[in-house]
C-alpha cells in the first residue's frame, strides 16, 4: 500500500537518476557531528558525495540537513558556539583542519540560501562581487564572465539591457537566479542550494529545477528541500534525515520507491514530518 | 475586557499621542519664532547714515559718493543743533557763575547724549575709542538714544513707606528760556533727516570680522570657529567611533569585558559636558599639551570624546540592522570579514551611521562647556586652516554666552546676539537637513 501512495505523490524522477556507472566521490563526510552548544544538531553522519551528481537531503524542519549543509562551506562558523567533530573531506584535505583557509574553500565551494539575498547593488556589481574578490579589475573580462554566469543561471536574457539596475528592482525568482549567477562567477566546484526554491512561486521554482538539471554537467550539487517532489525530480542521491541522524542515503529512485528504512517509508509516505 | 472599553481607551490613546505632538510643536514655534524673528533683526533692519559711514571706512564697501550727498543731506540737518550748542555756550558765559554751575552739568548729559547718538562733534578731537568715533548705527537704537537726549531718569523718594520710584523728566523744561529749549523739540521733529534711516540687509554679518568687540561688524570669527570645532571634532570621532563600532558587532566575542565596554560607552554618554571639558583641560592641554595655549585641536579633541559614545551606538545599531542575509552572501562568495565589512555592510549601515554623525555633529556645533577651558575665547580674529593647531578661536555658543554675560555694553549688542543663536541653530538646522537628504539618497539607492 505504501508503495502505492509514494508512486502516486512522486511522478516524475530525474531521467538522469539511472546512473549506474561509479561516480567519483567529490566530499566525504565521515563521522561528523556539529553542536550548537552542547545540543548535536547533527550526529556522527558519514556519507560520500559524488562528483557532478545532485545530491538532495531531505527531512522534516529541525532534522540537521541544513545545519549539515551550511557545514560544508563552514558557515555555520558565523554562528557562536558551534563546534564540529569528525572530518569532512574535500579533495583529499578535511575543511575542518586548523591549516585550512575559510576563505578559499568558500571560493570554491559556492552557496545558494533559502531567501534570495542579493546585494543592494547592481545586477552587474552583483555577479561581478565574487571575480573582483578575487582580485579581476579588467573590465572587459568582468563582463564576460558576468554574461556567462547569467547565461548559465538562464537570466541572460531577462536582465542584459538592465545591468546597472539595482537588483531588489527584480522578481523574487530572478533575485534567486541572480544569486545562483553569482555563486557561479566565482566558478566554484560544489554548489550548496539551501531551500533554494522555498521563498518563491510554482512558475519561478521550475525555472529553477530546470536550471539544477542543466548545472549538474559541470558541477557537483547538494540541495536541501523540504519538497519531496522537488527532491525526486532533480537529484540522483537523496539522503534522508531524521533528528541529527543519517536514516538513509541512496539513489534517489530506490528510496523513493522502494525505502530500506521504515522511518524513510513514514516519511515519503506523509505519515509525518 | 469590553468591546466598547477598547474602543474607547484606543481613542484616548489616540487623543494622547495627538495632544501630546501639539504640544510640542507648540514649544517648538514659541521656541524658534523669537529666535528667528528677533536673528533676522541682525540681518534686516534700518541702518542710519552712521552704519553707512561705518561700512565706508571700517569694511570698504558702499558707493562713496552716494555718501557724501547723503552724508551732507545728515549734515545740513544736524547744523542748526550743533548752533543751538554753540548759542547755549555763549549764553551760559554770560551768566554769573552760580547759574553757570547749575547749567553746567544737566548741559554736559544732553552733550554726552547726543555723542551717543550722532556721533562726535565737529572739530572735536577723534575718539580713541572706535565705539565713540560714529553715532547710533541702527534706527531702533537711535529712538532709544533720543529719548534718553530728551528725558533724563530721576528717582522720586517723596513716598517714605513706598520704595523709590523711577521718573523721566522731560529735560527741556529745565532749560526753559535759553537757547537750548528748542534744540529737543528739533531733535524730536528731524532725527529721520538726521540720521537718514534706510532699510539696509546686511547679509555681510555672518562673513565680517566684528570691530570694537562686536559693537560693529559681524560673527565671522566665531562662525568659522565653530565650524573648524565641528569638523574637528568629526574628524576625530567619525573614524573612531565607526571602527569601534564595527569591531563591537562584527569582531569581539560577547563575553563580560565587551558587555563591561558597552556599559562604559552608555555611561560616557551621560557624563555632563562640564565634565568633558575638565578633562579636556586637565589631560590635552595641562598633560599630553597638544598646545601650548588653549587651542582649537584641544577643543576639537575635547568634542570628539563628547560625540564618540553616540556616534558608536548610533553606528553599532545601524551596522546590526543590516539584514544576515547580505553578511552570509559576501562571506559565502568567498570574501573575508573586512571586506565584507567595507563593501556591504558599510554601504547598507551608512543610512543610520549617517544620522547618528549628523546628530553629533549638531551636538559637537552647539556645546559650550567642553570648549570653555579648552578652546574658546571671547574676542578673536578668524584663524587661518594651520593656527588651529595652537591658537585659541571664538565660537558662536561660547560668544552667545559671553555676550549677554560680560560685555560691558550689553544692551548696545543685543542683535549680534540674536544673530549669533540664529545663525547657531541655522548652522545645526542645515546640517540635519544635508543628512536627511544625504540618507534619504542613499537609502533610495539602497532600495533599488
Amino acid at each position: 500500500m505504501s508503495e502505492e501512495i509514494t508512486m502516486k505523490k512522486i511522478d516524475t524522477f530525474a531521467e538522469h537518476g539511472d546512473g549506474n556507472q561509479p561516480h567519483e566521490t567529490h566530499l566525504s563526510i565521515r563521522d561528523f557531528s556539529l553542536f550548537y552548544g552542547d545540543f548535536e544538531a547533527v550526529r556522527k553522519v558519514n556519507m560520500d558525495i559524488p562528483k557532478k551528481m545532485v545530491t538532495a537531503m531531505i527531512g522534516p524542519s529541525g532534522c540537521g540537513k541544513s545545519t549539515l549543509l551550511r557545514s560544508i562551506n563552514r558557515m555555520n562558523d558565523l554562528i557562536p558556539s558551534t563546534s564540529a567533530a569528525g572530518e569532512i573531506n574535500f579533495e583529499g584535505h578535511n575543511i575542518y583542519a586548523r591549516n585550512i583557509d575559510v576563505v578559499t574553500l568558500r571560493a570554491r565551494v559556492g552557496m545558494v540560501f533559502q531567501k534570495p539575498n542579493v546585494f543592494p547593488k547592481s545586477i552587474f556589481d552583483n555577479v561581478a562581487y565574487g571575480p573582483r574578490l578575487q582580485g579581476m579589475r579588467n573590465k572587459q573580462e568582468l563582463s564576460e564572465i558576468v554574461e556567462q554566469s547569467l547565461r548559465q543561471a538562464a537570466i541572460w536574457d531577462e536582465v542584459k539591457d538592465r545591468l546597472q539596475a539595482n537588483a531588489l528592482g527584480m522578481s523574487g525568482g530572478q533575485q534567486q537566479r541572480l544569486c545562483i549567477a553569482r555563486a557561479l562567477a566565482i566558478k566554484p566546484e560544489i554548489l550548496l542550494m539551501d531551500e533554494p526554491t522555498s521563498a518563491l512561486d510554482p512558475k519561478a521554482t521550475a525555472l529553477i529545477e530546470d536550471l539544477i538539471g542543466e548545472l549538474r554537467q559541470n558541477y557537483t550539487i547538494v540541495i536541501v528541500t523540504h519538497n519531496m517532489q522537488q527532491a525526486a525530480r532533480v537529484s540522483d542521491l537523496t539522503a534522508f534525515m531524521y533528528e541529527g541522524v543519517l536514516v538513509e542515503f541512496g539513489k534517489t529512485k530506490q528510496l523513493f520507491t522502494n525505502p530500506a528504512n521504515p522511518q524513510t517509508e513514514n516519511y515519503i509516505t506523509g505519515r509525518f514530518g | 475586557m469590553r468591546l466598547e472599553t477598547r474602543k474607547l481607551l484606543d481613542k484616548a490613546f489616540s487623543g494622547l499621542g495627538l495632544i501630546s505632538i501639539a504640544v510640542m510643536a507648540i514649544a517648538l514655534l514659541l521656541i524658534l519664532t523669537p529666535i528667528v524673528w528677533r536673528g533676522s533683526k541682525a540681518f534686516i533692519f534700518k541702518g542710519t547714515i552712521e552704519h553707512r559711514r561705518v561700512m565706508l571706512e571700517l569694511f570698504d564697501r558702499g558707493n562713496p559718493e552716494k555718501f557724501n550727498q547723503e552724508s551732507a543731506d545728515a549734515a545740513a540737518a544736524r547744523a542748526p543743533v550743533y548752533q543751538m550748542m554753540e548759542a547755549f555756550e555763549a549764553e551760559m558765559k554770560a551768566m554769573d557763575r552760580k547759574k553757570r554751575k547749575e547749567y553746567k552739568a544737566p548741559f554736559r548729559e544732553v552733550e554726552n547724549a547726543l555723542e551717543e547718538l550722532l556721533g562726535p562733534m565737529p572739530g572735536q578731537r577723534t575718539p580713541v575709542l572706535l565705539r565713540q568715533r560714529y553715532g547710533q548705527t541702527r534706527w531702533d537704537r537711535a529712538l532709544v538714544k533720543l529719548h534718553e537726549t530728551l528725558y533724563s531718569e530721576e528717582w522720586d523718594y517723596s513716598n517714605a513707606d513706598a520704595m523709590g520710584v523711577l521718573v523721566e523728566k522731560p529735560r527741556v523744561d529745565f532749560f526753559t528760556g535759553t537757547e537750548l529749549e528748542p534744540l529737543f523739540q528739533y531733535l524730536e521733529d528731524y532725527l529721520p533727516e538726521m540720521m537718514q534711516p534706510k532699510t539696509t540687509f546686511y547679509y555681510q554679518f555672518i562673513t565680517d570680522k566684528s570691530k570694537d568687540s562686536h559693537i560693529f561688524g559681524g560673527i565671522w570669527p566665531e562662525v568659522l570657529g565653530t565650524i573648524y570645532l565641528t569638523i574637528g571634532a568629526m574628524i576625530f570621532a567619525i573614524p573612531m567611533g565607526v571602527i569601534a563600532a564595527i569591531y563591537l558587532c562584527e569582531y569581539a566575542k560577547e563575553g563580560r569585558i565587551i558587555s563591561f565596554i558597552r556599559i562604559c560607552i552608555s555611561t560616557l554618554a551621560g557624563v555632563p559636558s562640564i565634565v568633558f571639558g575638565l578633562f579636556g583641560l586637565a589631560f590635552f592641554l595641562n598633560t599630553i599639551q597638544v598646545s601650548d595655549s588653549k587651542s582649537v585641536l584641544a577643543g576639537s579633541l575635547t568634542l570628539s570624546l563628547l560625540i564618540l559614545p553616540t556616534i558608536i551606538r548610533s553606528s553599532e545599531e545601524a551596522i546590526l540592522a543590516v539584514p544576515r542575509a547580505y553578511k552570509e552572501a559576501s562571506l559565502g562568495l568567498g570574501a573575508s570579514r573586512w571586506h565584507t565589512v567595507l563593501t556591504v555592510i558599510l554601504p547598507a549601515a551608512m543610512p543610520g551611521i549617517l544620522t547618528g554623525i549628523v546628530i553629533s555633529m549638531g551636538r559637537a556645533a552647539g556645546e559650550t562647556a567642553p570648549i570653555i577651558f579648552t578652546a574658546a575665547v571671547s574676542v578673536g580674529a578668524p584663524l587661518k586652516i594651520w593656527e588651529t593647531l595652537s591658537q585659541p578661536t571664538p565660537a558662536l555658543p561660547w560668544n552667545i554666552y559671553n555676550l549677554c554675560t560680560e560685555h560691558e555694553a550689553v544692551d548696545e549688542i543685543r542683535h549680534v546676539q540674536y544673530g549669533m543663536v540664529f545663525t547657531l541653530v541655522a548652522i545645526v538646522l542645515l546640517l540635519n537637513l544635508a543628512a536627511i537628504l544625504m540618507r534619504a539618497r542613499i537609502s533610495k539607492k539602497l532600495r533599488g
